[in-house]
């Protein structure tokens, strides 16, 4: 039962509403204003001795789709708050972009029983910068080779749909910061963005994490707990390692997609949400729906949109771009005077594959930056696993003409045979070593070992897993 | 002369941009001449309805909230604007006609806004 507070004595509404950081309006039941804020004043132009009694909608001159108050009948016969963005037009003949907020009032006495807030924020400002924002979708994601710009062209169409997405390619290849943009610039970005890793958790915590428990479901569950699916209501959900997760949940995953609604752990009530799903993976669904790991049904009801993002050694010209760019990053950060990278340093850097993609290369920036005492970074400075994996590799791969920039970037996309040389059959001891040895440097705290490895702890642990190591 | 109202029902619409329905009202030597003409549009559009304002050879134009490059367009185009006006549109015309409308009027209302 929901819990009430009565503050002692009449409030007066006006008093209430001066300590709202927006233009805000009490209506009665009949949806005429009751009380305005100084801020609703100045936003409309309506002073209170005109706007109270009229009803709202001549005052406000929305476009929030109250034909005959059906926005505000909603609100008062579910009692849920609606959340609407539009304009108005103001008494300057002024249209202001508005994010209108309607939710419900209870009174326990007097001869109205009912009546709604409305606040009006004004976002024209916000509306601006998404503007601005949607038309550099690559602000903060960066890539020239013509495999990205292929997902950048793909990306604010699909913005704009409601429709699943399924984010694939290897890890470090910023599936995140995609799904991440997708949905800022979607008009859900408003909203939350809740990003839940299926592969983190055992079975049963993830259960209770995606869809909460009510109190009493299981030893500990000493309060209800929303999951991240209520959380993100409104929002847009980001299961990443969507790969990883039971085929037991995956059955519940698919009744949310299907009906909008679940119930949670141990709750005997129906939770309703209006979630969209991005999901991401570095594995091969189609794959695991063969081996039967993964449901069908549920790899069709997500691969509604399809991204696949390419390594980073098929992304020509963007190795040399991310190197400077990340460079110029740390550098700032860590306030030394590092300019670029020697050419001997470049030819190794260049001709590495990156089986960690940018989440890799970002970290071996980062530790040349902090290594390099000079003003540009040298062959010394870089990180000694990679000369173990280029001396494997150096007798194929050809010395790279460092000049002129971007074709010596464009140079450095080997041919499948050479990468296949370089990531080759050795390349799982050199793993192993180097899991090894980041453990031991660590003192085998995991975080740490996965952080220095440029890695993410899900990585790392699979990968202990899988070598044996743990 | 021509009088063109922006309607919502039996009300002036709340805004011009959305406006779907107009009445067009004749109006010679002070009086009404014949009955009203009521007009749905095709779509709710600021500019198709100044294009019909001129068309028509408008010469007031009563509505609620207008932008300012659509008043300024009329006003430019010597086309008199009754606008932010609040009411049911049969008052605000006998308004218009006895010469007493003003920009921002809010008129009593001669049936329950509930019905809105």
């Amino acid at each position: 039962m929901k819990k009430t507070f009565a503050v002692p004595g009449e409030v007066l509404l006006e008093d209430l509403l001066a300590g709202f950081p927006h233009a805000s309006a009490v209506l009665d039941e009949g949806f005429k204003i009751v009380a305005v804020n100084r801020m609703f004043e100045a936003l409309t132009g309506y002073g209170r001795d005109v706007a109270v009694g009229v009803y709202a909608d001549f005052i406000f001159r929305s476009n929030m789709g109250n034909n005959r108050g059906q926005v505000f009948q909603r609100v008062v016969e579910t009692g849920e708050t609606a959340t609407i963005e539009g304009d108005i037009v103001n008494r300057s003949r002024k249209k202001i972009g508005i994010r209108f907020t309607v939710s419900l009032l209870h009174t326990r006495r007097g001869s109205h029983t009912k009546g709604l807030l409305v606040v009006l924020e004004d976002i024209s400002a916000i509306e601006a910068t998404a503007q601005k924002m949607l038309s550099d979708w690559s602000s903060d994601i960066i890539g020239h080779s013509p495999k990205m710009q292929a997902v950048f062209d793909v990306m604010p169409l699909m913005s704009q749909t409601e429709a699943s997405i399924l984010i694939t390619g290897e890890t470090g290849t910023g599936k995140d910061k995609i799904a991440e943009a997708i949905h800022r610039n979607s008009p859900r970005g408003k909203f939350q963005f809740v990003k839940i890793n299926c592969g983190a958790l055992p079975p049963d915590l993830l259960e209770s994490e995606l869809f909460g428990h009510v109190k009493g479901a299981f030893t500990g569950a000493v309060r209800d707990k929303p999951g991240m699916f209520k959380i993100a209501d409104k929002g847009t959900i980001f299961l990443t390692e969507i790969g990883d997760m039971p085929l037991s949940l995956q059955v519940k995953l698919l009744s949310v997609l299907d009906d909008r609604a679940f119930y949670p752990v141990g709750g005997e009530r129906k939770e309703s949400v209006d979630v969209r799903v991005i999901a991401a993976t570095h594995r091969s669904l189609r794959e695991q729906v063969e081996a039967g790991a993964f449901r069908e049904d549920l790899f069709y009801r997500l691969n509604v949109l399809h991204i696949h993002l390419p390594p980073l050694r098929e992304r020509e010209g963007d190795t040399r771009f991310l190197l400077d760019y990340f460079l110029q990053d740390y550098a700032t950060r860590l306030g030394k005077e590092i300019q670029t990278f020697s050419d001997a340093a470049l030819r190794h850097l260049l001709n590495y594959a990156y089986p960690g993609n940018i989440r890799e290369l970002r970290n071996i920036v980062e530790y040349c930056a902090n290594v390099c005492r000079k003003k540009n970074i040298g062959k010394e400075d870089l990180p000694a696993y990679l000369f173990a994996q280029v001396q494997a590799a150096a007798p194929k791969i050809p010395a790279p003409d460092l000049t002129p920039r971007r074709e010596a970037a464009g140079k450095t996309a080997a041919s499948p045979e050479d990468r296949q040389a370089v990531s080759g059959d050795n390349w799982t001891e050199i793993e192993k070593k180097m899991i090894l040895e980041a453990l031991t440097a660590s003192k085998g705290n995991r975080a740490k070992a996965a952080e220095k490895l440029g890695w993410g702890r899900t990585t790392l642990w699979r990968k202990i897993a899988r070598y044996g190591l743990g | 002369m021509k009088i063109l109202i922006t309607t919502q029902r039996d009300f002036v619409a709340q805004r011009f941009d959305l406006t779907a329905e107009v009445v067009i009202a004749n109006v010679e030597n002070g009086q009404l001449v014949g009955k009203p003409r009521a007009i749905i549009m095709d779509r709710p559009s600021a500019e198709d309805l100044c294009n019909m304002i001129m068309e028509e050879n408008i010469a007031i134009v009563i509505c609620g909230g207008i932008e300012d490059r659509h008043y300024q367009f009329l006003t430019w185009k010597k086309i008199r604007v009754i606008d932010f006006i609040i009411g049911d549109y049969e008052t605000a015309l006998q308004q218009a006609i006895a010469g007493k409308l003003h920009p921002g009027d809010l008129l009593p209302l001669s049936r329950s806004d509930l019905s809105l």
